[in-house]
């Protein structure tokens, strides 16, 4: 696509936006993976692990790029395994605990409606490899989206018990949803680059989704409200630095070893 | 147990694009749509197909063991059926 | 699938020819036909020996065919420990699922955890067309009253356990299930098939994990060989008593639901394994293993078997928290499962007014 009226972001911009999708693919995926083994039912063992698989792939592909785009040798591995939390760029939201299998699938929906919005967008952008990237894992998270709506939607009208839990479960995520629309620097970067797409395109076919699930599943759309977070900026919870410690513990405990 | 069981359903999957949907097992599941999703995060993980039917197994009627002999053994004997019934010269060529 | 596809296929444990074509099993399709229901006795004597010639004669039993009681028993007994197996097998892994080292292992050992599930399920599918549902094994298997392998519960200590139970407890495992592939119950067979088909990643897996570490650092060597040290004779018990005490073998070969018995298979596993343990530099735990020209076998030590009653009676190191870990993931699942049938019902319902009132 021609990128002729667009001017190049700063390579910093660019490494940033990429790190910033990485990162939520993997912290994500690395959420979802708690799960195995432990699912209210086998079926949906397996069908977690599937998208946990989908998102650690995306995370893979996003962070080989990324490295590459830093030009210090690094590879996806010291990337994910010897960052420290406030070089994570992923969104709040993800880092958010499980809680339990409706939480979790709550959280599912917001974030893969929200990533399907931008690999939409992203497929047909002005970076190849990020367009490339982004048409993978369009087809990853259209599925995600279906998963996580339908158990959304029968949580949400099942019964009583199963109603109220999700309907919490949204109250207490929804305010970490405002970082998804907030274009900061890196993203004005890279919308003027012709990468990214406008946060408030993207904001609004997310909020006809998810409304559309809502109602569908009997549940209230939570107000809008102020965030404190800002952790594509590297402002996180509490959550990411024992998540981070669990996940980097061999590669820390045994430095420059091969596994 | 007091949690109500997911009811059973059979699974049949076309392998590829012009074959026919084959039974590959079965899984439990609420509705038609879940049983879609399971089967896919269960039957489809190694790219196994490229399209899903799934069935409750309570609408599924299958014949009886102690029929075999009248359902299928009646067949056994009508041999022109099958084309090597005929005996046709080998210079006899295109049939 | 043709033998020569399967693992070890060329070594001493053959499968006949097993035509995937036919790799159906029709489960819900009434588990009981009526044959086998209230069946007179004056006619079991002569339904026994039809059964006796089809097994005879490598025909497979299905589902809905009349067979004896003690065979429908046995085959849930195992079927039903082969899945909960599978299912409690998920655990000791899935711990390092979290801190696995690098991205592709944490992939790999998903995907791995995630296969044990799934064959957890078609097992349970294969006992379920002997007419027991999947809620009452589970049943069992939480109130402490079912079997499952001795294997899971020990603990994974260090991420080299990841390697040696790919590596070994797999390795046992796919000697084990090999035979199945052609055990007379048909639904049974077919599972098998699927499931050594999937597991041949698991063993390479392990020890791709293993030669990894035992080329590694010498901390990493050292924590292969713990791995090893630990995990050696766990798996050799994995095949069961010795002969001489096996309650079951006898009857299980006559029925062709076992094909070798368990020392057997026991020997044949050491015999494969001893040398990749020498490919890898490490030792394994047994002084007296050495190999035997005259019988072209490994010989080996006296197995602790008072070790192996122990943990079958569930004072292993790690029984508790494995059935703990079911129990809450069962009771946590509760409202989640009622909630979905639920919801089921009502669009159900919605569905039918609609009808209705058109």
């Amino acid at each position: 696509m021609s990128a002729s009226a667009a001017s190049a972001p700063s390579e910093d911009a660019r490494l940033r936006y990429v790190l910033r999708l990485a990162d939520t693919s993997l912290i994500l995926g690395q959420r979802l993976a708690e799960w195995v083994g432990h699912a209210p039912a086998l079926e949906e063992d397996l069908g977690l692990a599937n998208i946990a698989l989908d998102l650690i792939g995306q995370a893979r592909l996003l962070l080989s790029y990324a490295a590459e785009l830093e030009g210090r040798g690094r590879t996806e591995d010291e990337l994910a395994f010897l960052r420290d939390a406030p070089q994570f760029l992923n969104l709040t939201l993800v880092e958010q605990p499980n809680g339990d299998f409706g939480r979790t699938l709550v959280r599912q929906l917001l974030v893969s409606a929200f990533q399907l919005e931008l690999y939409e967008a992203l497929k047909t952008c002005a970076d190849a490899r990020l367009a490339e990237i982004a048409a993978k894992a369009l087809k990853e998270t259209r599925y995600h989206v279906r998963y996580s709506a339908s158990w959304v939607v029968r949580l949400g009208d099942g019964t009583a018990q199963s109603h109220a839990r999700v309907q919490d479960a949204l109250d207490e995520l929804w305010p970490f949803t405002g970082e998804l629309f907030a274009e900061d620097d890196v993203d004005a970067a890279m919308v003027a680059a012709g990468i990214a797409p406008r946060a408030a395109a993207v904001q609004a076919r997310w909020s006809a989704r998810i409304d559309a699930v809502l109602t569908e599943a009997t549940l209230s759309r939570p107000a809008d409200s102020v965030f404190p977070w800002h952790g594509k900026g590297g402002v996180h919870t509490e959550h990411l630095g024992y998540m981070l410690a669990e996940m980097q513990f061999l590669q820390r405990a045994y430095p420059g070893a091969e596994w | 147990m007091t949690s109500p069981d997911w009811p059973l359903f059979e699974v049949f999957i076309r392998s590829r694009s012009g074959l026919e949907h084959k039974h590959v097992g079965s899984l439990h599941a609420v509705d038609a749509r879940m049983a879609l999703e399971h089967a896919r995060d269960v039957y489809t993980r190694r790219l196994e197909g490229v399209s899903i039917w799934v069935a409750r197994s309570s609408d599924i009627a299958a014949s009886d063991p102690l029929d075999a002999d009248a359902f299928f053994e009646p067949a056994r004997d009508k041999v022109y059926r099958h084309p090597t019934f005929y005996a046709i010269p080998e210079e006899v060529k295109n049939l | 699938m043709t033998h020569s596809e399967l693992p070890y296929a060329n070594s001493c444990v053959r499968l006949g020819h097993y035509d995937p074509e036919l790799a159906v099993y029709t489960q819900g399709l009434d588990s009981l036909g009526k044959d086998c229901l209230q069946t007179p006795s004056a006619d079991t004597a002569a339904l026994t020996a039809r059964f006796d010639a089809k097994v005879e004669r490598d025909e497979k039993i299905e589902p809905k065919e009349w067979m004896p009681d003690a065979y429908r028993r046995t085959l849930v007994r195992q079927i039903s420990q082969h899945a909960h197996s599978e299912i409690v097998g998920m655990l000791p892994e899935g711990n390092w699922i979290t801190r696995a080292p690098t991205l592709r292992r944490k992939a790999v050992l998903i995907a791995k955890v995630q296969d044990e599930g799934g064959h957890g399920m078609y097992l349970y599918s294969a006992a379920e067309t002997l007419g027991v549902s999947r809620d009452e094994l589970v049943a069992q298997l939480l109130a402490g009253t079912a079997k499952y392998s001795s294997i899971f519960n020990y603990p994974t200590l260090t991420w080299a356990d990841i390697g040696a139970i790919g590596w070994l407890v797999d390795g046992a495992a796919i000697m084990n299930q090999i035979p199945i592939c052609r055990c007379s119950y048909g639904p049974y067979a077919r599972a098998m098939v699927r499931i050594c088909r999937e597991e041949s990643f698991h063993q390479r897996q392990g020890f791709e994990i293993m030669m990894t570490l035992a080329r590694g650092t010498p901390a990493q060597r050292a924590m292969a060989q713990d791995a090893l040290n630990r995990w050696w004779w766990p798996s050799v018990m994995m095949f069961g008593p010795s002969d001489a005490e096996s309650q079951h073998t006898a009857q299980s070969m006559r029925w062709k639901i076992k094909r070798f018995t368990n020392d057997e298979l026991r020997q044949h596993f050491i015999d494969v394994t001893a040398p990749q343990a020498d490919f890898l530099k490490l030792t394994v735990p047994d002084p007296e293993l050495r190999w035997d020209e005259a019988t072209q076998h490994y010989r080996c030590g006296e197995i602790d078997w008072s070790e192996f009653h122990r943990v079958v009676k569930g004072h292993g190191p790690c029984n508790r928290e494995r059935l703990q870990a079911r129990r809450s993931a069962h009771e946590q699942g509760r409202w989640v499962r009622e909630a979905a049938s639920a919801y089921a019902e009502k669009t159900r319902a919605r569905a039918r007014r609609l009808e209705e009132s058109a």
